[in-house]
């Protein structure tokens, strides 16, 4: 293995756990390429209407 | 498409002739093959579907490249390859609804009141098909047109009762080879009941037809308790196992078993299918690709102990394609895989980012102000309704408007370099802007006024879409008057907005976990590994926690082995300062500058830290009844483990083993499921069998509570002859010690009568309580709830912090939870102060805060008192002695002190009195 490591990160998926992941490592250092196949991020939750356990609201 | 150029105002589906299933939708209406996923999208980009496009498939058509204003259309478009070299992978495919075509007992396909799950939530939904109005035949068009249609839509009705099917494509292996439970079906059931009575109002009749009721998650139990007893709603234990459907009203005639045996019909005029959640086949494909393991379930093979680590190197896992599981858990594991991912490329940190340059910011002080307007089409989302043009004509005749602009879309690219340009032009120093909501657009705008060079709270945006083009769509004329009100309004506060200060949060950058075991070390751990000073303080001699006590995971991994390893680690590195025997006496500060004096051994130590890590766990339940402390062959499931650890010569004498479930759990003192103790047991049942197949083992319990794979485990018990016994909370098994027999009663469900057995040994599956640790809440001041368990800032995106800055949750002392889960929220809560600790020179608190002037503070403390983030204080030295005084790194500008200050003493930043005033006195002036 080289010894030169690549400070980015690609993220397949961008429903709710592929885009926090994509969030907390772009905030803390590292380049993200977040990968959709979709033309839009949100995943199923965006399908959802309220969610539990709090009732509130999807989007 | 040229996503670049596409502005999102939807001229092109207007004319586009192909349609589709909306997949949104879940299928229940058609979309145009030009289209958006939905109207709240991001990115808001049109996109084509090359199957179904006329142009792109006979070369007729091409209306949408006609009517595009933005020239975005270019059928010419061909796909592209792009190779990226990235130092790690995250895979977060997540999942396929289960589709019940199959299931012809149930004929989904062939009943149109036969619904799934995802359709239903599609039907409950405002921007849904039926606008959230729960309406029987919802795969009809509103108005059809083909006469079949037409007929069927006459009998369109609002159900008056309404029936769920749980396990529909989860727990079977006869009509689908999912044998996992997919975890969030019950729950979701049970919300979709709740929110369809809703909005049907009280008549509505609620029937949920289950195995097993599983709700182990925090505070599910209680949501659960109260659909049946605030919403009456009606829980079923049965399978149903035929539907029919009534021809002349498609209502639907059901046939179940009750658990008395008896045979039940009934009618529903709606069925909704709780589909469970699978793993699509082009997944599992791209998985094999890239080389990682899989479960028998087709999810992602993990370890508990690298919970979010697949089986290559370099490639990290989180949601649901890493076991089915919910929202909150979705959640824990993306910011668990962003900490692994981070751990192996720690070195590599900072490389490839950029820092953004700011502009210098232009003095405007003492400047008259000089207002530029910027007034938003929106596409036709506004203009459709208001007359912008003469609102940006309006606008002009205000006083100290310099310059106003009318924008098609004011947030997209070019408008916003050309704001740019005017306000260096112009020499505008305050700037208003009439579009959509501040919520999500306000902080776009206020960077394009930073780029200018503009103090961003030199900024006033008033909402002329939501709250008036949407609302008042049928009165165009009254919509364009209150349009310039608005902007009226917003002018008048924007000519008094000052700039407004952020002050510098100085942020020391090491760290304390508070609590040494399994997630506190597993937080630890990749603080330490991302270069952060580290300090564990634990109360015991050693770090490990509960988990010293536990036998196997439920993976049949074992724990003291990889235990042992993880406290060695933890001891061997460099960043991290271990202190056993070790209390917290004093925290003060907030976040980035806390400090604390530790004992240890009665030695005082001084600590200075940025950011805290509460894993402080839960502990076992001492049972209070079942005889227990009364004979030796009664224990709990720990002292079960600590047998197999030992490999205790007892077991081999044991011909009759027995386990109580739910001991202290999910009853009125204690309300909740204690999550972990159906899997232990029943694991606990497995080892039995396997030392000694001929031993009876029963399991006395009252809802199987194997989530996800683990119900693998709860088949293999069944195969293995483990007994299980069902009971209800008001008829608890009893137990009793006669002649030295130990014996225990109940009555059986499908028998009906009662039964007895002798034991030889008898575990009772405790629950988990947690320590209460008010003096370590009130430290950091964090909420606990209830129960005694810390309050995460939100139950569903905020799971691994507290809403108090720079402090973060991790393990059972959130809610009880099983080791991989543990290591989850440690590595999470890691991941979450990491993003904090990143902006070590960049950490400014927000300049809308509340300050005190001193000279009207009458030191009578009620916004001491009153503020939820304790932010006022008293000052306790200097000319001002006494006085009420706020601290801006605390204050999050909620405005409560502002309104209960009797003194008038108390201002809010950006929201000072005389600028509301303005704004209420420029609505009252007459045009
Ligand atoms: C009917 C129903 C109701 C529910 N209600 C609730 C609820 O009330 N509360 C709750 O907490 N949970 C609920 N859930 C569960 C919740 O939906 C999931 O926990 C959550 O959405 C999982 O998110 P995820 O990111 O793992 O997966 P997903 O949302 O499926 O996201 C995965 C994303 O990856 C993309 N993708 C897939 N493969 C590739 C690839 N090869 N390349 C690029 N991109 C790819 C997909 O297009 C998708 O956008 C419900 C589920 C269902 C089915
Ligand atoms: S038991 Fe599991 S699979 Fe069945 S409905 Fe409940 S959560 Fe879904
Ligand atoms: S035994 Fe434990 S996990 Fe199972 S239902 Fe009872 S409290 Fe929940």
């Amino acid at each position: 293995m080289s010894n030169k490591l690549t400070g980015s990160v690609v993220v397949i998926g961008g429903g709710i756990s592929g885009m926090l992941s994509a969030l907390d490592l772009a905030n803390s250092g590292y380049y993200v390429y977040l990968v959709e196949k979709g033309p839009s991020i949100g995943g199923v939750m965006a399908q959802l209407d309220k969610t539990f356990p709090t009732n509130d609201c999807a989007m | 498409m040229n996503v670049d150029l596409c502005v999102g105002c939807g001229a092109c589906a207007e004319k586009c002739p192909g349609k589709f299933d909306d997949t949104y939708n879940a299928g229940l209406i058609k979309r145009t093959a030009i289209y958006v996923e939905y109207p709240q999208a991001v990115p808001l980009k049109y996109g084509i579907n090359p199957d179904v496009c006329l142009k792109l498939t006979k070369d007729k058509c091409g209306n949408c490249q006609d009517v595009c204003p933005a020239n975005a259309i270019d059928y010419t478009q061909t796909e592209e390859t792009i190779t990226i070299n990235a130092g790690s992978i995250i895979f977060s495919p997540g999942f396929t609804a289960f589709n019940p075509s199959k299931f012809d007992n149930y004929n989904y396909a062939g009943f149109p009141n036969v619904v799934t799950s995802m359709e239903f939530e599609r039907i409950l939904s405002a921007t849904g098909p039926t606008m959230g109005h729960v309406t029987t035949f919802p795969g009809l068009p509103l108005k059809p047109k083909k006469k079949k249609d037409k007929l069927l839509a006459e009998k369109r009705k609002d159900p008056k009762k309404i029936a769920w099917f749980q396990c529909v494509g989860s727990r079977d292996i006869n009509k689908c080879d999912n044998p996992y439970c997919s975890s969030v079906c019950c729950m979701y059931a049970v919300k979709e009941a709740i929110i369809a009575k809703e909005h049907a109002g009280g008549d509505l009749d609620c029937s949920i037809f289950y195995m097993d009721m599983r709700t182990p998650g925090k505070d599910f139990e209680k949501y659960y308790q109260n659909a049946k007893e605030k919403h009456g709603i009606n829980f079923i234990r049965s399978k149903v196992h035929s539907v029919t459907q009534n021809p002349d009203t498609n209502d639907l005639d059901i046939r179940y078993v009750d658990e008395m045996g008896q045979i039940i019909d009934d009618t529903y005029d709606m069925i909704v299918l709780s589909v469970g959640l699978e793993i699509s086949e082009e997944t599992k494909d791209l998985a094999q690709k890239l080389g990682i393991d899989l479960t028998p379930g087709g999810f992602c093979k993990t370890g508990s102990f690298e919970p979010v680590t697949s089986s290559r190197d370099g490639i990290f896992v989180s949601g649901v394609f890493n076991n089915p599981k919910d929202i909150p858990e979705s959640v824990l594991d993306a910011s668990a895989a962003a900490s692994a991912a981070g751990d192996a490329l720690s070195r590599a940190r900072d490389t490839l980012t950029l820092e953004l340059e700011k502009a210098k910011e232009i003095n405007v002080a003492g400047e008259r102000p000089r207002i530029g307007a910027f007034i938003c089409d929106c596409g036709s989302n506004i203009k459709g309704v208001v007359d912008c043009e003469a609102v940006t004509q309006y606008a002009r005749t205000l006083p100290y408007v310099e310059f106003a602009d009318e924008a098609m879309y004011a947030c997209s690219q070019d408008a916003q370099n050309k704001m740019v340009e005017y306000i260096k032009e112009k020499k505008l120093n305050r700037i208003v802007v009439a579009a959509c909501t501040p919520k999500t657009h306000e902080p776009l705008f206020q960077e394009t006024l930073s780029n200018a060079g503009l103090n961003k709270y030199l900024f006033e945006m008033t909402n002329i879409r939501n709250h008036n083009s949407w609302v008042h769509k049928n009165n165009p004329d009254i919509a364009t008057q209150k349009a310039k009100d608005l902007v009226r309004m917003a002018v008048a506060k924007a000519a008094l907005a000052e700039p407004l200060k952020e002050e510098k949060i100085d942020v020391n950058d090491s760290v304390v976990v508070i609590g040494g075991g399994l997630a506190g070390m597993a937080s630890a751990k990749s603080l330490a590994t991302q270069g952060y000073k580290t300090h564990i303080i634990e109360k015991k001699e050693k770090l490990g926690g509960e988990a010293h006590k536990l036998y196997k995971t439920a993976q049949g991994e074992d724990v003291q082995t990889h235990l042992d390893e993880l406290i060695k680690e933890i001891e061997q590195n460099e960043n991290i300062t271990v202190h056993c025997n070790t209390s917290l006496e004093s925290v003060d500060g907030f976040v980035g500058n806390f400090k604390s004096t530790l004992k240890t051994n009665g030695k005082e130590l001084d600590l200075e830290y940025g950011v805290a890590v509460l894993a402080t766990g839960a502990k076992a339940f001492v049972p209070d009844e079942y005889e227990y402390g009364k004979d030796d062959r009664i224990i709990t499931s720990l002292d079960l483990d600590k047998m197999f650890k030992e490999n205790d010569a007892g077991l081999d004498a044991i011909n009759s083993a027995v386990f109580i479930q739910c001991v202290g759990s999910r009853q009125p003192d204690r309300p909740y499921c204690s999550r972990v103790c159906c899997t232990h047991s029943i694991d606990n049942a497995i080892e039995l069998k396997e030392r000694k197949p001929d031993m009876d083992v029963f399991i006395i319990y009252r809802d199987i509570r194997t989530y996800g794979e683990k119900e693998l485990l709860y088949k293999k018990a069944r195969e293995l002859g483990v007994i299980f016994f069902r009971y209800d909370v008001d008829q608890k098994p009893e137990v009793s010690i006669k002649n030295d027999k130990l014996l225990i009663e109940l009555i059986d469900h499908v028998l009906n009568q009662p039964i007895q057995i002798e034991a030889d040994l008898l575990t009772l599956a405790t629950a988990i309580v947690p320590r209460k640790d008010e003096k370590l809440a009130n430290f950091f001041k964090v909420p606990l709830n209830d129960e005694g368990f810390f309050v995460e800032k939100h139950a569903k995106l905020g799971p691994a912090e507290f809403a108090t800055d720079g402090v973060f949750l991790a393990g059972s002392g959130h809610y009880p939870k099983p080791v991989n889960e543990a290591i989850t929220q440690g590595r999470a809560s890691a991941s979450r102060a990491l993003t904090l600790l990143a902006k070590k020179d960049n950490l400014f608190t927000s300049g809308v805060v509340a300050s005190a002037d001193p000279l009207k503070c009458s030191e009578c403390g009620v916004c001491v008192s009153i503020c939820p983030y304790s932010a006022p204080g008293f000052m306790t030295d200097g000319r001002f002695e006494g006085k009420a005084r706020v601290n801006a790194v605390l204050c999050k500008g909620c405005g409560l002190c502002v309104a209960s200050c009797r003194s008038g003493a108390l201002h809010l930043r950006g929201f000072d009195t005389s600028q509301i005033f303005s704004q209420i006195f420029a609505l009252g002036e007459v045009v």
